[in-house]
């Protein structure tokens, strides 16, 4: 509850704060400021100092699960607005706003991590969506930002009217006529047609949030027209944010039925994985290539959706950590250059050997190298797949995709280590401290990838 | 204070790696490189003190290590050292000095991250040696890679990056079908006190598998350890990575990086999947025996001088990998020590070949002739690395491939025949190198040339003595490692 009131009121500071304060480089340090005291707030909570008691009547449950996941949201967001603030500032006029909706957006993730009837989950992915259609279209100038905003928004409002019409379906297919998703008692049965149809719109929905093929279509073109400050934070945290929300839905409620809509979510999940990894290997713009590498990650992660038992779950936490850090960092420094191809990595270790060698641990961490958290993580997921006994082809084609994935990573690291710069005028915007926050990152993960134990104890503390 | 603060599997372990960390600031090349030899030298050192420890019945506090790492998976970070262990951290500790000193002269761009990532190398192949936990394992055979990896694409050939990732790709692809492999293996132990299933060796070897998921199974362990060695038909990446590398990482590679594949096999694949090996041994041991009279024929047709000698190791690992599958004792034991012996002889001829092309500036057999004349040291040295190479009597190879073909042959004595056949080939086509390179007339390239220098001869007079010595007295290889040969026959 702390983390939902608190941000809530903290975006609305940050938003009336930019009448009063004029100068553009003030609200990056209040939102620093806001989102420590949030951080504070959520690990408080997770230890039993709630500050706010409000009646829900049951609708939100804070468990170990969802605040676990909240800290490591806020904690990502941190490290983001760190790394990024002054690249925020750049995007346009109205830096507090921006400010203000990330928080909104927080909001959102903090009702998703936390929902237990399905209205919840409609607010919190509504929350976590709407302004971010606004900062998709933030770049004014910039035609390829309002196509993306127009482009997203459409999308966006028709999976999430299919998800409504889910839930409709499934208040009025159950029994109890009930929202809360402990309390469907769906039986174990053949399903019912209302059931069903519900249960599969909400798949279809979940997975457009959640950039699932076939329904990713919007991803390369958003994330690429996206300012690529928001296309970090639209790529990590409210995605995985969404995959939060996914499995909290489908385990509590869908899981006893699991053998009747699994065939489903692993067909969704063969062509996440597929279509992701293809299609990044061509890609010669690094943002649209993480876009696609996005859409593969998404489909790793779909794997604890098929799987659903607590390793998944352990899992996804970890999965969530290891990818957003490695992917805040690998976007803050893909901000600076001066060129977003392939090629202008050119000779980057040269240049920055910092830059060059932190980046080098985000790319390994995102193709599963040992040592890093991405090992960790993909080890949690191969073994929450495997653990389910069955599908085993799926497992072995998630990890052929990952080894694709080593192709299109892997030429970044080409680029930066062997291949000579041209010659150029442009100077990389890299302080001290922006090198030492990568630095920090990269530590993160590194230790999250010795001692997973760290992130996943605290589920049961 | 061995034994209750420190092991003997830990220090050969961090040495390497922090070395390596701190080598990385050391921005003076010379200096550099001073420490990176000195810290192989202590490395050796260890490895020393450990061999006179090496009885486990007596010592095992000095040789074991478990720290509890991730309880919830079951899985510890424990270190053992074996016979098998002793043996092959022993390679590695005695190889990296070895390459250091031979190559000592060579200057490099970077000279400091050069050397750290050689000894960040030298950090994963002993930890693939030392680990006693499936996961440890494949932490280590993974990190192992990658400064292989950056050690292959920076330094090297002029396509350099193009073979290194040819390489990699190749074993990565089959590790992560390992990977895969472990875990379901790992879901078939019983459970222990803090977990529903365990990582330890123990429990894998105990672990029962039915013998239809022993049939896949060991396929997917089986290729990421072919592809390492390698076993033809997955080979290829080898020749083009040899030929590309700088000399040490090709020294690396040949020498002790291929032996992790040999020993994985012997570690996992004969306890864990005894069915599955009885199940396929033909095919393996065919494949082998292809693969030997195959890189045998293409080393005969080979101008350049690394691409004959990465063929001349394939034909040799290939005779391993066949014996490996015969699963009796004289053969395993042929294979234990010719492990070692392998990896002493191909650093040897590896050194021999950097110093031809060093001294002359070319590597092509027709652009070499009449060497003998003009580099009397050298031409001896390479003479000898060459009689090793052929496995003749009074070498330690002789020894190594008479006992792998006495297993080879009480299994079947065609498939020893077909073997054989190598072994002249082998003859063949390394007598033909001597004879181009050091008889016949001097073409223009090899006019101006000098002999090796003190510092050479006196390393390659080592890598003599060590082939000589155990070509008559092999005795304490065989006793070091008899155990583990009964304990994986004792899986049949």
């Amino acid at each position: 509850m702390n983390a939902i009131i608190l941000t809530a009121i903290w975006g609305v500071v940050m938003m009336f704060g930019g009448v009063f304060i004029k100068r553009a480089s003030v609200p990056k340090y209040w939102a620093i400021a806001g989102m420590v005291i949030i951080l504070v707030a959520n690990i408080m909570e997770f230890f039993g100092y709630t500050f706010f008691r409000i009646e829900t009547r049951g609708m939100l449950q804070f468990d170990a699960f969802g605040l676990l996941f909240n800290t490591i949201a806020f904690a990502c967001t941190l490290l983001y607005f760190m790394l990024n603030g002054r690249d925020i500032e750049k995007v346009g006029k109205n830096v507090s706003e921006y400010f203000a909706l990330l928080f909104f957006i927080l909001c959102g993730v903090a009702i998703a991590s936390s929902f237990k009837t399905l209205l919840m989950l409609f607010l919190g992915i509504e929350i976590m969506s709407i302004p971010l259609y606004i900062l998709t279209g933030s770049d004014k100038r910039n035609l390829k930002s309002t196509e993306a905003s127009l482009k997203y928004f459409l999308m966006g409002a028709f999976s999430t009217g299919i998800m409504l019409m889910g839930i409709a379906f499934l208040y009025g297919g159950n029994t109890f006529a009930s929202f809360y998703i402990d309390n469907l008692h769906l039986g174990t049965g053949k399903l019912p047609v209302m059931i069903g149809a519900g249960l599969v719109m909400l798949i279809v929905s979940m997975s457009f949030k959640v950039s699932a093929a076939p329904f990713h279509f919007w991803t390369p073109d958003v994330y690429d027209g996206a300012p690529t400050v928001f296309t970090s934070f639209m790529a990590t945290i409210v995605k995985v944010a969404g995959f939060i929300a996914f499995i909290r839905l489908f385990q509590s409620s869908f899981g006893i039925m699991q053998e009747q809509w699994q065939t489903l979510v692993v067909i969704i999940t063969a062509a996440t994985l597929l279509i992701g990894n293809l299609t990044a290997v061509f890609q010669q713009s690094v943002k649209r290539m993480l876009a696609y590498s996005s859409i593969a990650q998404a489909g790793f992660m779909m794997l604890a959706i098929f799987a659903l038992n607590d390793t998944a779950r352990e899992g996804l936490l970890l999965y969530a950590a290891a990818y957003s850090l490695a992917s805040i960092g690998l976007f803050a420094i893909l901000i600076r250059m001066n060129d977003y191809t392939i090629q202008g990595f050119n000779g980057l270790a040269k240049k920055q050997p910092v830059l060059a060698i932190t980046a080098t641990v985000f790319l390994l961490s995102l193709t599963g190298i040992p040592l890093t958290a991405g090992f960790t993580a993909k080890f949690y997921m191969l073994l929450a797949a495997l653990k389910t006994g069955n599908h085993l082809w799926l497992v072995i084609l998630a990890v052929l995709c990952a080894a694709i994935s080593a192709y299109y990573y892997f030429r970044i690291i080409q680029a930066m280590f062997f291949k000579e710069a041209e010659e150029s005028e442009f100077v990389m915007d890299a302080p001290a401290s922006f090198k030492w926050l990568l630095i920090v990152t990269s530590a993160l993960i590194i230790i999250l990838g010795l001692m997973p134990g760290l992130v996943i104890d605290w589920l049961y503390y | 204070m061995l034994g209750n603060y420190i092991t003997f599997p830990e220090l050969l372990l961090w040495l390497p790696l922090f070395s390596g960390l701190i080598i990385f600031f050391i921005k003076e090349p010379k200096n550099a490189k001073r420490w990176t030899l000195i810290s192989s030298l202590i490395t050796l050192a260890i490895s020393l003190a450990s061999l006179y420890y090496h009885d486990n019945n007596k010592y095992l506090l000095y040789n074991n290590v478990s720290y509890v790492w991730m309880p919830y998976l079951g899985s510890s970070f424990a270190l053992g050292l074996d016979g098998m262990g002793h043996l092959l951290t022993f390679l590695t500790a005695l190889s990296f000095p070895v390459i250091f000193a031979a190559t000592y002269k060579t200057e490099y761009k970077n000279a400091n991250i050069f050397y750290g990532l050689m000894l960040l190398t030298q950090c994963g192949l002993m930890g693939v040696f030392v680990s006693a936990d499936a996961l440890v394992f494949y932490f280590f055979w993974e990190l192992a890679l990658i400064p292989v990896y950056f050690l292959c694409s920076r330094w090297g050939g002029e396509k350099r990056v193009a073979a290194t990732w040819k390489f990699f790709i190749y074993t990565f692809v089959s590790s992560l079908l390992m990977l895969e492999g472990i875990i379901y293996v790992y879901l078939q132990t019983t459970p222990t006190l803090t977990a529903q299933h365990s990582f330890s060796f123990i429990a894998f070897y105990n672990s029962h598998i039915s013998p239809p998921d022993q049939n896949w199974l060991f396929w997917l362990f089986f290729i990421a350890f072919a592809v390492k060695m390698p076993v033809f038909p997955f080979h290829t990446w080898q020749p083009d990575t040899y030929e590309q590398s700088s000399p040490p990482a090709t020294m690396v590679l040949s020498g002790i990086m291929v032996k992790m594949g040999v020993f994985a096999i012997l570690r996992w694949v004969l306890p864990v999947f005894p069915d599955a090996v009885v199940h396929f041994r033909n095919i393996v041991i065919g494949l082998s025996i292809a693969g030997m009279i195959y890189a045998s024929c293409i080393a005969m047709v080979q101008d350049d001088l690394k691409r004959l000698v990465a063929y001349s190791s394939i034909a040799h690992i290939g005779l391993m990998c066949a014996t490996i599958f015969a699963t009796n004792t004289t053969g395993l034991q042929g294979v234990m020590i010719q492990m070692f012996n392998h990896g002493i002889n191909i650093i040897g001829l590896w050194i021999v070949v950097y110093l031809v092309e060093r001294q002359t500036g070319v590597r092509k057999l027709s652009q070499l002739g009449g060497l003998a004349l003009k580099a009397p040291v050298l031409t001896i040295f390479f003479v000898l690395m060459v009689l090793a190479n052929i496995s003749l009597p009074l070498t330690n190879s002789f020894v190594g491939e008479f006992t792998m073909f006495t297993g080879l042959y009480q299994y079947n004595r065609w498939y020893a025949a077909f073997a054989g056949i190598s072994i002249i080939l082998v003859a063949v086509y390394s007598l033909n190198m001597v004879q181009k390179i050091f008889y016949g007339s001097s073409p223009s390239e090899t006019i101006v040339v000098k002999d090796i220098n003190l510092n050479e001869k006196f390393i390659l007079a080592v890598v003599v003595i060590f082939i000589f010595v155990l070509g008559v007295y092999p005795a304490p290889l065989f006793h070091l490692t008899s155990d583990t040969v009964t304990t994986i026959l004792s899986h049949f």
